[in-house]
């Protein structure tokens, strides 16, 4: 064991990563992982806290201590159960989750220096556990009790998942024609490559969960209709916030005119970054603008110069300082050559004759006074309206609930933002049915999405053991 | 997989398909429509369902060759499957007590009106179909609308068959004539459906176009498929298809259709193995040009 003096000399260890030249160019991961002597490099770095900060920093509260010790001393099958109990889809939170405000915020490393690189180690015992650990998994006794999960994105996923544990029968229904949600039609194989989520997606299969696509809860069947005709016990609804905003500026119908899940559904979920062997296509343009400061708007711009923009250009209104996105994505992008214009703002899309996108009129701002959210607010500058030229504006400004299931659903709360009302164990206005993740909390994150799914799993299962034998609950 | 149950020519390039999708059977409702990828690598596209049948678990669609998904959609014979079938999708028609409904398709829009004419009739109402091609050959569901129907009137623009003309000279007519008239539903090529709220504005007639502006998820999720009506932006997946055809912006829905011309002519010419030739004008896709030549007539 090393000593606390010594694993605070360890550096960090950085990432390896793609050449930036050449990966603004391919769809292949930029990240390439640790080697097995980084990582455990990385792991001695831990300095074991009794009272780890990280852990409490993790929305599923991860034993990241235990599972750096054992990469530590190269008992990675240690850290793949250490790392599993706890996250079902370690793979995926280890390439997308938020670390530098989460677990790697709070570690005590960070006060003096950099924090432990938790999600790099995260990714590793992940991609480790995928070549080399066997599902140890031990079908339980069934209990009889039928779920259906509302989407197949990371709530419901991990929802479906823990579930199957209890010996629940599990039946996640989903809109598109494949698992995934998000990680599947919105963040790009170059961050989070499709068959890891494939992978994850077919270990549940393997424990038991039915994933049934190309089924629109609201429009295939009604909640009403799963509960009473199709006899389920309870429901998981996990249906995201798949509905995109659009700034309400003149010229967003020109040709040219994207919602950044538009375009990027077009080239991930389809394919169209291969069109000839797909067969979706994605309009062709040698400059694109993207609007927008989040992980949407990263992903929209840097995949926009892999389709060979040059410039691809991101527009923001507040300073990179303000910007949303997970850190490491924005220093990518730049490495990348996306060009960063902050402190603007996008007034008027302006077209040619033919209708197609030629420009995007933008407003320079300034930093006034803080507003709801802790920022300071932009304002614009009178007169300091400037045109950037481009064939494709790509829009990543949000997201909102997609009414679609809600409105077909009777008694189902909402709050006004159309997001779904839950109480303390996540069950919503009706009971039985249990709501998470993006659409009730608005856009947030991946793991929390997961926390959602797996904290509800745990009042669903009580819920159903305390329900009669018609399912219906007694108490 | 979606199987194939029966598949069979209608007209010329427009073929009838009976496809296994109990699930979407069960809740169909005219109106609605289904999203459908033919194999895996391919497009998403929305067709309307023409009919149900909820106890064998089938719909038809009716489908006209447009490009390479249409196209290898209609290639699929009976015993054959589709990848995925998701629905149905849209919000249905909203079938009142019209009094007397007229109900004008042309090309395939002939299959969207048919159940709305079911449905119409069922409720109550006096139903007239007005519908047509370019001649005869192209004429479809005659029989099956005049069940439900009160009148049809099938139209020909070269007079082969039925009413000479196009079916908005019928449409005018009617108008003119019969004093009943609570609604005009029509569904077909933009420039019919832009020229059918024309006719019926004059007569301030209540008049729902079915939009078939390019879609995606079909869900609400990408906003592809938004449209102008009034001074909204509403995404006909799930606000529509159906609208007040006096408020949608058709010249714009037009415009959005041809966004991706210059691909879809890629993707025919490698599927049908033709190398145009620019310097002729040839944008490669005969079939395009010759459905361009008659639109445009
Ligand atoms: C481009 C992009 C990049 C992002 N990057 C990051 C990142 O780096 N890190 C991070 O932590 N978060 C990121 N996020 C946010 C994160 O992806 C979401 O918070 C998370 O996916 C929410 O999970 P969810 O399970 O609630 O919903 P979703 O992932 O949205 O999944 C919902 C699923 O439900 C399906 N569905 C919708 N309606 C129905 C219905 N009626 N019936 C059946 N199925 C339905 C949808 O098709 C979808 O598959 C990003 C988001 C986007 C759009
Ligand atoms: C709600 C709705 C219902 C529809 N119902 C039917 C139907 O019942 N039968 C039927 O034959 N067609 C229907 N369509 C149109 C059908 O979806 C398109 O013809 C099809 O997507 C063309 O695909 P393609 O690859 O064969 O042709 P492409 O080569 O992609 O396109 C050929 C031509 O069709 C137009 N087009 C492309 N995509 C679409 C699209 N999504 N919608 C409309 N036009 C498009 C293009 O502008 C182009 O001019 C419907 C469309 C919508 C939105
Ligand atoms: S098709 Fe994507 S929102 Fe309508």
């Amino acid at each position: 064991m090393l000593k606390p003096s010594e694993r605070m000399k360890i550096q960090r260890q950085p990432m390896p990563e793609q050449d930036a030249q050449k990966r603004a160019c391919n769809f292949e991961e930029v990240n390439c992982g640790y080697a097995a002597d980084a990582a455990s490099t990385e792991a001695q770095r831990c300095l074991q806290c009794k009272d780890a900060k990280c852990i409490g920093g993790c929305p599923v509260g991860v034993k990241i201590a235990d599972f750096a010790e054992a990469i530590a001393r190269d008992d990675l099958a240690a850290a793949a159960d250490i790392l599993f109990a706890d996250n079902v889809l370690p793979g995926i939170t280890g390439r997308v989750c938020p670390q530098e405000t989460q677990c790697e915020a709070v570690c005590v490393r960070s006060k003096k220096g950099t924090p432990v690189g938790i999600g790099y180690l995260e990714r590793y015992v992940a991609d480790w556990a995928r070549e080399n650990r066997k599902d140890l998994f031990e079908p339980p006794n069934p209990t009889g009790k039928r779920v259906a999960v509302v989407g197949a994105g990371p709530g419901g996923l991990t929802c479906a998942g823990e579930l199957a544990k209890h010996g629940h029968a599990v039946t996640v229904f989903e809109a598109l024609h494949v698992a995934g949600g998000v990680l599947v039609y919105g963040i790009p194989e170059f961050r989070l490559p499709k068959d890891i989520v494939r992978a994850e997606v077919e270990t549940l299969k393997a424990r038991g969960v039915e994933i049934v696509t190309d089924v629109v809860i609201g429009q295939t069947y009604t909640i009403d209709e799963l509960m009473k005709e199709e006899g389920f016990d309870a429901i998981f609804v996990a249906n995201g916030a798949g509905l995109p905003v659009f700034q309400g500026i003149p010229g967003e119908n020109l040709k040219g005119v994207y919602s950044a899940n538009e375009f990027l559904t077009r080239v991930n979920l389809m394919g169209a970054y291969q069109f000839g062997q797909t067969d979706t296509p994605v309009i062709d343009a040698s400059q694109i603008v993207v609007v927008g400061g989040g992980n949407t708007a990263m992903d929209a711009v840097r995949t926009s110069r892999r389709l060979g923009a040059d410039p691809a250009t991101l527009v923001y209104r507040r300073s990179r300082e303000e910007m949303p996105a997970r850190v490491e994505e924005v220093n990518h992008a730049e490495e990348e050559g996306v060009v960063f214009r902050m402190l603007c703002s996008p007034v008027e899309v302006l077209g040619d004759d033919n209708g197609w996108v030629r420009a995007v009129r933008c407003i320079k701002m300034e930093l006034g006074e803080p507003d709801d959210s802790g920022r300071r607010r932009p304002v614009p500058i009178p007169d300091s309206e400037f045109e950037v030229p481009c064939q494709v504006f790509i829009e990543a400004i949000g997201t909102q609930a997609n009414p679609l299931l809600t409105q077909t659903t009777p008694g189902l709360k909402t709050n006004k933002w159309g997001n779904i009302v839950v109480d303390e164990n996540n069950m919503t206005s009706i009971p039985g049915v249990f709501a998470g993740g993006d659409i009730v909390r608005g856009g947030a994150t991946v793991i929390l999405a997961m926390g959602d799914g797996k904290n509800s799993a745990v009042s669903m299962h009580e819920y159903l053991m305390k329900s009669d034998g018609n399912g219906k609950a007694s108490g | 997989m979606f199987k194939i149950e029966q598949s069979e020519w209608l007209a010329p390039k427009v073929r009838r398909l009976v496809v296994q999708a109990p699930r979407v059977a069960r809740r169909h409702e005219p109106g609605h429509f289904v999203i459908v990828r033919v194999c895996d690598g391919g497009e998403r596209i929305p067709l309307t369902i023409a009919d149900s049948d909820a106890e064998a678990g089938t719909i038809t669609l009716v489908v006209q060759v447009v490009g390479a998904t249409t196209e290898k959609l209609c290639a699929l014979e009976a015993g054959g499957a589709m990848e995925n079938v998701v629905g149905p999708l849209g919000r249905p028609t909203e079938i009142e007590e019209f009094g007397h409904a007229i109900l004008v398709g042309g090309g395939v829009g002939t299959a969207v009106i048919y159940p709305q004419a079911a449905a119409l009739k069922k409720s109550g109402n006096k139903v007239t179909a007005i519908f047509g091609g370019r001649s005869k050959e192209y004429v479809i569901f005659e029989k099956e609308l005049a069940v439900h129907c009160d009148a049809v009137h099938p139209c020909t623009d070269d007079g082969s068959y039925g009413y000479h003309g196009f079916v908005t000279g019928k449409l005018k007519e009617l108008l003119e004539s019969c004093g009943d008239i609570g609604a005009v539903l029509t569904a077909g090529p933009v420039p019919m459906m832009r020229a059918v709220a024309e006719v019926t504005r004059p007569f301030g007639v209540k008049t729902i176009a079915s939009l078939n502006p390019i879609m995606v998820d079909g869900t609400g999720m990408c906003g592809g498929c938004r449209v102008t009506v009034g001074s909204d932006m509403k995404f006909a997946c799930v606000d529509g298809p159906e609208f007040d055809a006096h408020a949608v912006d058709f010249g714009e829905l037009t415009d959005r259709l041809t966004t991706y011309r210059d691909q879809e002519a890629l993707a025919w010419n490698r599927l049908n193995g033709c190398t145009p030739d620019p310097a002729k004008g040839e944008s490669g896709c005969k079939l395009r040009e010759s459905e361009e030549a008659a639109a445009n007539q």
